[in-house]
């Protein structure tokens, strides 16, 4: 059964199922039970009623201790969901997650998994600044043993939520702030999206955009006003999961439109998109028919002030320049 | 409470006996060449700690830092399997991914050893909460430095444990030293026990080289972790009598210091001890030193005898798939 979720219930819906269907779930951060926020489209709204203190566990203001909490029980077989409130907030979490997290399974020779779900909160464009907005998807790409995922719709927050919660490995989820208010049809029950899975989101013959979190919108948009301006048939491939990347998605479509363009919302210098442009130039050469390209935040703090904000977060009008330029 | 048993006592002289036999076997080895790969950090005059394991019980899980071949050997793992990841073979207990820095022993419940110092405590939070989830009546103990003590986790780490009454209990092995730099200089007032009246929490300052007051203030300490009572901080005065490492000369330390805690070594007292007290004869505290000899020259054979292992397992175990030969191009799986 499909229905019409914000992207905040679909998290709140999925994080409520695994509670459901496993008792060796538990939720932990700052304010995932009593907020200051009253929001009832929040992703941890009313759980705190429903499960009880005993498994939605408001913690001190602790990032080190959040997601040593989270790796402390997940060693010994607790399924933990930890939130760290702003994506900037993880350096102080970082050492758990990229020296242990990271780490435990492979330095046991695979006798210690850390199944250990932290979900951040990320994004910009909401006016809080760079120590607020700054999306550090690749620090944690870069981290062997971590998985990455990042969903465009409120369907796939769901069911990357769950896959993430079940997955013997830790796996960060980014949830982009803007996509909670964001609507659209989720399957109800236990809706899982694989890891490793990428989504052609818009087919197409002319190219390629490679792109996830909000960004996928940015990329719809953009396809969409090329087909009526231009005549281009633009592909838009959604991601979705970063670690692991679903490279023979991405290749195989470059394979049939011969460009490329990867977009984010994080800044352009060693940022995701290099990864993936770099596979794509060293795998797929010969179907390439022009450079590939970036679109990314430019390489400053994310400002604050509404008209430098609206200006830095890449858009619409970027994607379809870079697109443009391979033609 | 009451002291030891007889048969505790002499559980825990010999263990203290094993470890330093083990240790001295790495330095012995280490100054005899390099058969030994990495760095070596022992835990030479630190035994008495050894008690504070003894006095746990065998579900009780141990988190330990860089300096932990003690607490381990004292859990009871293998020590030739222990020694065989030390020298970084493939019959390692970690398959010589680790070597001596990072030990895991989950059939002992040695959960983990991290030598991010400080990071220990934050995660044995985790193992303590698992434990009050399932209610299981067990705790976590997690060994860390007076030089971990000043890291920002460790406060993260006992403020969390004591606003939800985990079952852990702290154990600060005050050794004297962190890297050079002495207690005196890195700590305001040398000891680190002051600051649980902040956290509410039970605590104890005991002799770190006494093995019975390290095993009776364990056992007092622990105890209000497994009524549900929440954690409690022990701090073990002792005294590193090696450098930070091996390839350390302690150029910094004062010899005279070095002498007087030469003085206080944790075995000669305790062995002095049982035999002052007559519960053991020294022909039988000779037994434990040839047995300890024996387990540690059949450790080192063992390790030394077996393979190294295989260059391309360097790949497996970092994601779950990753016995797979995908994981060499990272993210693609």
């Amino acid at each position: 059964m499909m229905r019409a979720l914000y992207g905040g219930q679909a998290v709140n819906e999925a994080l409520a199922l695994a509670m459901e269907m496993d008792e060796r779930v538990f939720l932990a951060g700052e304010g995932v039970g009593v907020s200051i926020h009253h929001n009832p489209m929040g992703p941890t709204h009313g759980l705190l009623d429903r499960f009880g203190p005993r498994r939605v566990r408001d913690t001190p203001v602790s990032e080190a201790a959040i997601a040593g909490l989270g790796v402390g029980a997940a060693t010994l077989g607790l399924l933990p969901v930890v939130e760290i409130m702003f994506f900037p907030f993880i350096t102080l979490a970082s050492d758990m997650l990229v020296n242990h997290a990271a780490k435990l399974r492979y330095l046991s020779g695979g006798k210690t998994p850390v199944p250990l779900t932290v979900r951040v909160k990320a994004g910009l464009g909401f006016q809080a600044g760079c120590q607020h907005s700054h999306n550090l998807e690749a620090w944690f790409a870069h981290i062997p043993g971590l998985k990455l995922v990042s969903g465009s719709n409120p369907a796939d927050m769901k069911g990357l939520l769950l896959s993430a919660i079940f997955d013997p490995d830790p796996v960060v989820v980014v949830e982009d702030l803007a996509l909670y208010r964001a609507k659209g049809d989720t399957p109800a029950g236990d809706f899982r999206v694989p890891l490793g899975k990428a989504a052609v989101v818009r087919e197409g013959t002319d190219a390629t955009v490679a792109a996830y979190g909000r960004a996928v919108q940015v990329a719809l948009q953009a396809a969409e006003a090329l087909g009526d301006a231009d005549g281009l048939s633009i592909e838009v491939l959604d991601l979705r999961s970063l670690v692991p990347l679903d490279r023979s998605a991405v290749l195989e479509s470059v394979g049939r439109t011969g460009r490329f363009v990867v977009v984010h919302d994080a800044t352009r210098f060693c940022g995701y998109g290099a990864e993936v442009t770099a596979m794509v130039a060293e795998e797929a050469f010969q179907d390439l028919k022009a450079p590939v390209r970036r679109v990314a935040a430019p390489d400053a703090p994310v400002p604050f002030s509404p008209s430098q904000e609206r200006f830095y977060q890449p858009g619409a009008r970027d994607v379809i320049s870079a697109i443009r330029s391979l033609l | 409470m009451e002291l030891p048993t007889k048969e505790q006592r002499l559980r825990i002289l010999r263990s203290m006996i094993l470890v330093r036999a083990f240790e001295d076997r790495i330095t012995a080895i280490v100054q005899g060449g390099d058969r030994v790969p990495g760095i070596q950090i022992l835990a030479t005059g630190q035994e008495a700690a050894v008690a504070a394991v003894h006095a746990l019980g065998e579900q009780d899980v141990l988190v330990s830092n860089h300096r932990s071949h003690a607490h381990i050997l004292a859990r009871g793992a293998d020590p030739r399997t222990l020694m065989a990841e030390i020298m970084g073979k493939a019959t390692g207990v970690n398959g010589g991914r680790s070597g001596t820095l990072h030990l895991i022993v989950p059939a002992v419940r040695a959960l983990m050893t991290s030598t991010v110092v400080g990071a220990g405590p934050p995660m044995a939070v985790g193992a303590a909460f698992a434990q009050q989830y399932r209610n299981e009546g067990t705790i976590t103990a997690v060994f860390f430095g007076d030089g971990a003590a000043a890291e920002g986790s460790v406060h993260e780490a006992m403020n969390l444990a004591a606003v939800w009454k985990l079952p852990i209990l702290f154990v600060c092995e005050n050794n004297r030293w962190a890297g050079a730099q002495s207690v005196q200089v890195h700590c305001p007032g040398g000891e680190i026990v002051p600051r649980a009246a902040s956290y509410g929490m039970s605590s104890e300052a005991v002799d770190g080289n006494d093995a019975d007051a390290v095993y009776l203030a364990t056992a007092r300490l622990a105890a209000p972790a497994r009524q549900g009572n929440g954690p409690s901080l022990l701090e073990l005065m002792t005294y590193r009598m090696h450098g930070h490492s091996e390839a350390d000369g302690q150029l910094y330390v004062d010899p005279q210091e070095l002498e007087e805690w030469a003085g206080r070594d944790p075995i000669q007292r305790y062995v002095a001890r049982l035999l002052d007290e007559g519960i053991c004869l020294p022909p039988e505290i000779e037994a434990f030193r040839e047995t300890a000899a024996a387990t540690v020259n059949e450790s080192v054979a063992f390790a030394e005898n077996s393979p190294d292992p295989l260059p391309e397992a360097a790949l497996e175990h970092v994601w779950s798939w990753s016995s797979s030969p995908g994981a060499s191009s990272g993210g693609g799986g």
